[in-house]
């Protein structure tokens, strides 16, 4: 992991000074939401190459073909799949920013940033049972999630990122931790997503703790 | 003028009242025919309304769409008529009432011409407006206005208004001869506070006037023109404001009413001449809505109706907004600017091309230009549908594309009740059966057909902004009134309404 937190930081340099910082290795077991909400502590798998196309059927073909969401374990940092020929690996993260940028964290692993799909996942841990709330996302580009193994929110086509782009139907956060997993497929260019939860009056839901293990 | 007003006005309304049930449904539905109402008042979820007539005709609905007339005020009167000081001071005709509620008592102001300009304002009291409840009743409280006829000053069409700064009532009234004039009434009685006060000048040359206030203006708003002569009437409602209850009243170009000013608020449209008698009708959260009669309704046979319309507001002044008509609309959120969709992956209009319109290579020297594009035709369902889900779909919001699935056919419903001025409306896919609708979980779907359930069923009102609030007639499982509502970019779902935000307003662009 240190050889990751190193590219990361290499290539932050080159980039504008206030991205230096937007990655970096969590120091800590638990990740509070920030002031508005986000989720900002996920384990990030190195991304997959794929055909970069951004329609509602191309992006379900994709993730159902790599990744069988629903009944995949929960990763570790460090864990390694085969995906087809290749290896990719899991990595903890922590983002400074509401949003996490994927561009950079391929870059740093001189991965390529076009047509890849990105997975990610997170555990929230809510501090009781939670009714009526709702996953907010936005994504570069198209994006599905799922809140404890069931799909809650998509979003199609060439886009950029927008707080609460998509949102999600009213749920219910269990007390304890809650798997959060997504799939971002990225046709070109820049790459980034963000999460939170909104309550029942669409306010963000600061008290959220993320964590990448299970307490 | 006002020699013969009265006698056109009773030939009107018999003439109304006979072609009620005969003529096309169109603005309100069931018996709107009336003329000169008062303001439209609720009472535990009903809607009266007050007009000209022998015995002061009440007209009564229950939501605010479909009327029946309900007999006259004079029937729960002592004596089924005007008190005998009213007469006295004015005559035996009843023309023209208002009406307003103040703590627990409802006071009824009414017109008792006799022979023009001579004529009184009188006042009734009622506790309540329901004729079927054991505590109806309307007690004669005397006159609290008149003119000699002599006087400038024709005490016909009185209008109440309550001061929402400090409680104190206050009265307009006047028609042509001479001045528009304001007296301040006792809350707690209705009669004149100050009964040996000369009254108050407020405008002149016209009628039905009624006082509105918002946001630190009092607005006079009165009719001018003539009326009760079908679709030759020239009647129009016109307004000034003054930071005073007491004026002056200016109007948008600095003119007092006192002087004949008065800016349009609503003249002549569509099919409906001669608007007159503004009310006011403050339903909450930010809607509001306004009555008027038309001297001619033009699909009724010409006779004269009862209309509610929206009540808009721009620039500080009001402004008379439109009911949703039937048609193709794309609804944009206010909130994010994205469309309503069923929930598709949408196709290019003209189908995928490439980066068209830089219009290729120039022509070789000499040649004649190439002819310009041909243009591309709208997208319509049939065209791009093929792979669109049988079965319930989603709803959401994507930038507007001019695509099919963003293409919104709205449609009145006959037989299904409605609301304040409107029907219910169904909400479908333009050429499609597809139906918006509401689910148990107070999210939306779209569902394959069109069944009428009340759940399909959208009330679509507009807000004093221009934008429009559209609420489901019914939730299943539920009885919380929710209204669409944008929770993000891309999602749609029902949520309780918030005047003050922008999540619930909505475009109408008509396509």
């Amino acid at each position: 992991m240190r050889i990751i937190v190193s590219l990361v930081l290499m290539a932050a340099a080159a980039l504008a000074a206030e991205d230096q910082t937007s990655l970096t290795r969590p120091a800590s077991l638990m990740k509070p939401a920030g002031a508005d909400g986000f989720i900002q502590r996920w384990l990030l798998l190195e991304p997959i190459r794929v055909p970069g196309q951004l329609t509602e059927a191309a992006v379900h073909s994709a993730v159902e073909k790599d990744f069988p969401v629903t009944a995949a374990p929960l990763p570790k940092d460090g864990d390694v799949l085969k995906v087809g020929d290749s290896e990719v690996k899991w990595h903890a993260v922590d983002t400074v920013n509401y949003n996490v940028n994927l561009y950079h964290f391929a870059y740093a692993l001189n991965r390529p940033t076009s047509n890849v799909l990105f997975w990610t996942v997170t555990l929230v841990h809510a501090p009781r049972e939670m009714n009526n709330v709702r996953l907010a996302i936005g994504s570069n580009a198209a994006s599905v999630w799922w809140v404890n193994g069931v799909e809650a929110a998509a979003l199609y086509n060439d886009r950029q990122t927008v707080i609460d782009d998509a949102v999600s139907k009213r749920l219910t956060l269990k007390a304890g931790a809650n798997v959060i997993r997504a799939a971002i497929i990225n046709a070109g260019g820049a790459t980034d997503f963000c999460a939170r939860f909104l309550d029942e009056n669409d306010r963000p839901i600061t008290a959220l703790t993320a964590t990448l293990t299970a307490r | 003028m006002n020699m013969t007003r009265s006698a056109i006005r009773m030939s009107g309304l018999a003439a109304a009242a006979a072609c009620a049930l005969a003529v096309p449904i169109v603005a309100l539905d069931g018996q709107p025919a009336l003329h000169d109402p008062s303001t439209v008042i609720v009472e535990n979820g009903k809607y009266y309304v007050y007009a000209t007539g022998a015995g002061l005709p009440m007209s009564i609905s229950d939501d605010g769409w479909t009327w029946r007339r309900a007999g006259g005020v004079m029937q729960a009167v002592p004596g089924g008529k005007p008190g005998a000081d009213v007469i006295a001071r004015g005559g035996n005709n009843t023309w023209a009432p208002d009406v307003i509620r103040v703590g627990d008592k409802y006071f009824l102001y009414y017109a008792a011409p006799g022979t023009q300009p001579k004529a009184a304002i009188g006042l009734l009291v009622g506790r309540t407006l329901d004729p079927a409840s054991p505590d109806y009743k309307w007690e004669d409280a005397g006159p609290v206005a008149w003119s000699d006829g002599v006087e400038d000053s024709n005490a016909i069409d009185p209008g109440v208004f309550r001061d929402p700064t400090n409680g104190t009532l206050w009265l307009t009234y006047g028609s042509y001869f001479g001045y528009i004039r304001l007296v301040e009434l006792n809350p707690k009685t209705g009669k004149r506070l100050y009964p040996d006060r000369k009254p108050v000048n407020v405008a002149i040359n016209s009628e039905a006037s009624v006082m509105i206030f918002r946001d630190g203006w009092y607005y006079l708003l009165v009719t001018h023109g003539s009326c009760c002569q079908g679709a030759n009437s020239s009647y129009n409602i016109r307004m000034g404001r003054a930071k005073k209850v007491t004026g002056p009243f200016l109007d948008n170009m600095g003119i007092d009413m006192l002087q004949g000013g008065g800016k349009l608020f609503l003249g002549s449209g569509g099919r409906n001449v001669g608007p007159g008698h503004f009310g006011r009708l403050d339903l909450g959260d930010g809607v509001e809505k306004f009555s008027c009669h038309y001297e001619a309704d033009l699909d009724r046979g010409g006779i004269s109706v009862l209309d509610i319309r929206p009540l808009l507001w721009r620039d500080g002044w009001p402004v008379a907004g439109e009911n949703v008509k039937g048609g193709t609309y794309a609804i944009e959120s206010a909130r994010t600017g994205t469309a309503l969709e069923l929930a598709v992956q949408g196709v290019p209009v003209g189908g995928p091309r490439g980066r068209g319109g830089r219009g290729g290579p120039p022509p070789a020297p000499g040649a004649p230009p190439p002819p310009p594009p041909a243009p591309i035709p709208p997208q319509d369902a049939a065209q791009v549908s093929a792979n669109w889900p049988e079965g319930p779909a989603s709803a959401r919001m994507a930038p507007y594309m001019i695509q099919a699935q963003q293409q919104w056919a709205i449609a009145p419903v006959a037989n299904a009740g409605g609301y304040p001025g409107s029907p219910f409306f169904r909400i479908t896919i333009a050429g499609t059966d597809r139906t918006l609708a509401a689910t148990p979980d107070r999210e939306l779907a779209i569902l394959p057909a069109f069944t009428g359930a009340p759940e399909q069923l959208w009330r679509i009102d507009q807000l004093a902004d221009g934008t429009y609030r559209l609420m489901p007639k019914a939730i299943p499982n539920s009885q919380e009134p929710l209204a669409l509502s944008a929770v993000g970019s891309s999602t749609p779902t029902l949520a309780k309404f918030d005047p003050r935000s922008d999540r619930q307003r909505w475009h109408m662009r008509t396509q």
